[in-house]
């Protein structure tokens, strides 16, 4: 098959769908490419690299659409794109076919098949496609980035000659993967970085990043993400309260803002209202991710930087991914490639559209004349279900030192107890048995004791070894043959020469392999 | 010679052969501490000869010369992966020792018993010994010899089924005749029994029949056991030839077999708690067979094994700054310690931080990968046990499983109704990539899914340990 990718049309969108390496991979797969020329000059990849890499490169637009069987593009198509299609050609772009029913309706109409990479179900075998995660991450970098450029201070603290630097404070609003990046991104710099999420079991991978989790005090709070795939559900207005008045608590010691919360098929919830933004000192930065969706910031304009009357920056952009066109190139050419290698099982060139498998049909909106969206749930859960997790207690030095003492205590009655069981065994024993026999009962009690205080000091890796010389050193039952193989009876002498010269096998090889095996042992 | 110049002999001979085990706690220690035992061995040897009571000393100067030249033989011949083989075969040789020196206690005992005043008088050696016992003593040596001999037996039999499994003569699978471990304790009890009435004057009928049902206990017990549970058998199997030793030692008033037999039976107890505690069981319910009943059902597992070829993991290691293998029993199968000791000399080369993780139970014996991992010459302080790197895997770049499933299975920690619950494990999926290096699709001994397979930083690298780990060695070249 044919994979071909045009140059975005979208204005100024720098990104593109097919980079020299990602078409090196797709030759592997037995595809051939093709490109249009300049598609990938804005994200730094020349015609030529891509003539190097073994992709064909056409003049125009028209030629790739016709040349190509399958379209790896970014943005969703423009009509005109759309009207290129024909029955069983294959789109594969971003599409978000909810919003766009006119558009989806129209590449049916054609008979072509859409794959859409909004639509990749988050599960985890489908992360290497999912473009939704990668995008994010991208965006939620450059987030920061973003926000430091327009912030006039240092992120970190500093005591220079000059005069002691406070560090930063950002606040990062929702931690999916984007605010995820933002944390790691703030935190590498130096910030002192908060984040809030509504979904309690985040706090963890907040922590992880090294940001504070900003707890709320709040008894419905307990959503289970496993619920909704992942994602943040709306929550009831009482929460929605509680959370802003957090928010306005914080809003005055923050230097950083940077908003991420999005709810699947909905507008982004306004989280960071007006009087937050005049709460904040002259000179900080909001950067709002979700402007797209309308914005978490009641100030935010979709596309543009605005500073407000208090000399707050509030930066809307909406193509944070974009502005970092080779980077968001290079993850999303892959996401697309490895949707390839799923859609060519045999890695023979020939697409196998299986829409038995979860992933290829949760992508797929249009397929051979038919709308299959929205997709039915899939077979295998996205996450598992969260458990109820119990945190261990924190011990005061008070309760420690009971508990060692405790255990302390325990340990003496145990070997008190053990002492006194064993004493009076010991004494039974020696009231009913002779003396000859108690002299060598003591000899074989205190060998027990030696043996195990010995033998706990050898190490884990000398077990072999251990287990070989003992097996040696137990062949001394020789000597017992040994004394009995002058007898005058010949059965006797026969079963302890046999018994000699077995015990005589187990001598030799048992320290000669031992012997071996040590000498093995080398130091770096 | 005098006697007290065997005692004499007889103590240093103890104190060398507990210098020799003391030795085995440094890897530098223990070369010198095996030439202890060499000189002890050969010391209680001479001093037995030498001493009061041997006799044909020309004929058991060449039996032990002529079992010496096959021990050699043997030792000088075995593969290191055989091991576990050579230990168990070996084992059986004592037990069966034992049981003809118990024999022959009982049949001494019963000569002298027979003899006038005056021919008891001109004895020597043992059965001198016995001639002067009074009539409690006598019946303290049948309960002895009678506990020598049945451990023996059980010793014998046992470690020949422990040798068939290991090398893969008898099936590894845990396989009991019906009525499982009812026939165990019946013929158990049956021996108690025979014991009272061999105390009462019964004749050597009774030590005869209970010789047989403990080569029976001995055969059902341990081929009731599985695979992956040998080394607990095996060292078992050990601290039972040193009971055997030390209740011989009893009949014959020697006190050198007794301490012997001690220092033997409480390392084997010690090493088998060890390996118990490594699988979060009790001693009995492995002996015993089979994995404890689970509470509820196991947890699914979500997602599909991700295959990988040897250049994505060539890559992936040329990348990675920290490396950690973890080799087990599939490594040792398929003989690929030298390719995996060729790789660690070439990451070590490009700089890299290679370790080992060593699993209390990984193989078939208590050490068995340390001992392999020597062979092939990898330097033993790059070798760490569990407890020692455990910490260490979030830290870790890249991590390659050779051949071991249960002993990384994360069910063991995530999921309380897995058969493997609170088993202390390598927690390998904490590493940012894991490489599990594997034949087939297969689950592990235990039977259970490995949830580490399915974990979104874990790829499968399916074939031959040995080829595999040959084609990086290549790769990274």
């Amino acid at each position: 098959m044919k994979i071909g990718t045009p140059k975005e049309v979208f204005k100024d969108e720098n990104r593109v769908a097919m980079t020299p390496e990602s078409a090196l991979q797709l030759q592997k797969l037995g595809h051939s490419c093709v490109i249009e020329t300049g598609a990938g000059v804005a994200a730094g990849f020349s015609d030529a690299a891509y003539k190097e890499a073994g992709v064909e490169v056409v003049k125009t637009a028209a030629a790739l659409w016709k040349a190509a069987d399958v379209i790896a593009k970014v943005r969703p198509p423009t009509d005109a794109e759309a009207k290129r299609l024909t029955a069983g050609k294959t789109l594969i772009s971003f599409f978000y076919p909810a919003q766009n029913d006119k558009l989806l309706e129209l590449c049916k109409g054609k008979g072509a098949n859409v794959i859409a990479m909004d639509m990749v179900p988050r599960i985890s075998r489908a992360q290497k496609m999912d473009a939704l995660s990668s995008m994010a991450n991208i965006a939620g970098y450059r987030a920061v980035i973003e926000a430091g450029n327009n912030f006039g201070r240092f992120f970190t603290g500093q005591g220079t000659a000059a005069g002691k630097v406070p560090p930063a404070k950002v606040l990062i609003v929702g931690a999916g993967v984007a605010g995820l990046a933002a944390i790691g991104t703030a935190t590498s710099l130096g910030a002192i970085t908060y984040a809030f999420d509504v979904r309690p079991e985040v706090a963890e991978q907040i922590e992880s990043m090294g940001a504070e989790f900003v707890y709320l005090d709040f008894e419905e709070q307990a959503q289970d993400g496993a619920a909704t795939g992942g994602y943040a559900a709306p929550s009831s207005p009482e929460f929605r309260e509680k959370q802003l008045e957090k928010f306005r608590e914080l809003a005055p010691d923050m230097d950083i803002v940077i908003t991420t919360a999005l709810i699947p098929g909905r507008d982004a919830p306004k989280l960071w209202l007006k009087d937050m933004v005049e709460a904040m000192k002259p000179g900080s930065v909001v950067v709002d991710l979700a402007a797209e969706r309308g914005g978490n910031c009641d100030l935010t304009v979709p596309d543009e930087k605005i500073v407000s009357d208090n000399g707050v920056t509030i930066v809307g952009y909406t193509d944070f991914p974009s502005r970092m066109a080779a980077q968001s190139s290079t993850l999303y050419s892959t996401n697309i490639r490895h949707m390839m290698t799923d859609l060519t099982p045999a890695k023979d060139g020939v697409i196998v559209h299986n829409m038995e498998d979860d992933v290829i049909r949760g992508a797929t909106v249009a397929h051979e004349g038919e709308i299959t969206f929205p997709p039915p749930p899939p077979k295998v859960q996205a996450i598992a279900a969260q458990k109820p997790k119990e945190k261990a207690k924190e011990l005061t030095p008070e309760e420690k030192r009971a508990k060692e003492v405790a255990a302390f205590k325990a340990q003496t009655k145990q070997q008190v107890t053990l002492l006194a069981v064993g004493t009076v065994l010991l004494l039974a024993v020696g009231l009913v048995a002779p003396a000859s026999f108690m002299q060598h009962f003591i000899v074989f009690v205190l060998s027990v004791f030696i043996g195990f205080q010995v033998i706990w000091n050898v190490s884990h890796a000398l077990h072999t070894p251990l287990m070989a010389v003992t097996n040696a050193i137990s062949s001394i039952i020789i000597l017992g043959a040994l004394m009995q193989i002058g007898s005058g009876s010949w059965l006797v002498v026969l079963l302890a020469a046999l018994s000699v010269f077995m015990a005589g096998i187990n001598i030799f090889g048992g320290f000669l392999v031992t012997r071996r095996m040590l000498a093995m042992f080398q130091k770096s | 010679m005098e006697y007290g110049f065997s005692i004499a002999a007889y103590v240093v001979a103890a104190v060398l052969f507990i210098l020799s085990l003391g030795g085995l706690s440094g890897q530098e220690s223990a070369k010198r501490a095996v030439w202890y035992g060499i000189a002890g061995m050969a010391l209680a040897i001479v001093a037995t000869l030498i001493g009061p009571g041997s006799g044909l000393w020309l004929l058991s100067l060449v039996l032990i010369a002529g079992g010496g030249l096959i021990g050699w033989y043997v030792a000088m011949r075995v593969q290191m992966t055989e091991m576990p083989q050579l230990v168990a075969a070996m084992h059986s040789l004592v037990g069966l020792a034992a049981v003809f020196v118990g024999y022959n206690a009982y049949i001494e005992a019963a000569r002298v018993a027979v003899m006038s005043e005056e021919a008891r008088h001109a004895l020597t050696g043992f059965a001198a010994i016995l001639a002067h016992k009074t009539p409690v003593e006598l019946s303290i040596l049948r309960v002895e010899l009678f506990l020598g001999v049945f451990i023996g037996a059980v010793t014998f039999t046992g470690s020949v089924i422990a040798f068939g499994k290991l090398a893969g003569k008898v099936t590894a699978k845990a396989t009991k005749l019906p009525g499982g471990h009812m026939l165990n304790a019946g013929a158990m009890g049956i021996s108690v029994i025979l014991m009272l009435m061999f105390l009462n004057g019964a004749g050597a009928w009774a030590l005869i029949l209970m010789t047989l049902l403990a080569f029976f206990i001995g055969y059902h017990l341990i081929m009731g056991i599985g695979g992956a549970d040998m080394p607990v058998v095996v060292s078992m199997l050990n601290s039972y030839s040193g009971w055997a030793a030390a209740a011989i030692g009893f009949s014959l008033g020697n006190d050198l077999l007794i301490v012997v037999g001690a220092l033997v039976g409480s390392s084997g107890a010690i090493l088998s708690y060890i390996m118990c505690k490594a699988m979060n069981r009790s001693f009995v319910s492995v002996i015993l067979g089979g994995f404890g009943n689970t509470t509820g059902p196991a947890m699914a597992v979500e997602g599909e094994q991700v295959a990988i070829d040897a250049e994505g993991v060539a890559t992936a290691l040329k990348d990675a700054d920290s490396v950690i293998i973890v080799p087990g029993y599939g490594m040792a199968v398929a003989q690929a310690q030298q390719a995996v000791s060729e790789l660690t000399r070439k990451l070590r080369a490009q700089g890299k931080e290679v370790r080992f993780a060593i699993h209390p139970v990984a193989g078939r014996l208590p050490g068995h990968m340390n001992v392999l991992l020597a062979e092939a010459k990898v330097p033993y302080d790059i070798v760490m046990e569990m407890d020692e790197i455990n910490e260490d895997f979030p830290d870790t770049d890249v991590v390659i499983v050779i051949g071991s499933n249960d002993i990384v299975n994360p069910a063991a920690e995530e999921d309380p109704n897995s058969p493997i619950a609170g088993m202390p494990v390598l927690e390998v999926w904490k590493a940012k990539q894991v490489f599990v290096s594997k034949r087939g699709q297969g689950t592990g001994y235990s039977g259970i899914e490995n949830p580490l397979f399915y974990k979104d930083n874990t790829r499968m690298f399916f074939g031959d340990a040995k080829d595999s780990v040959s084609q990086l060695v290549n790769l990274i070249g």
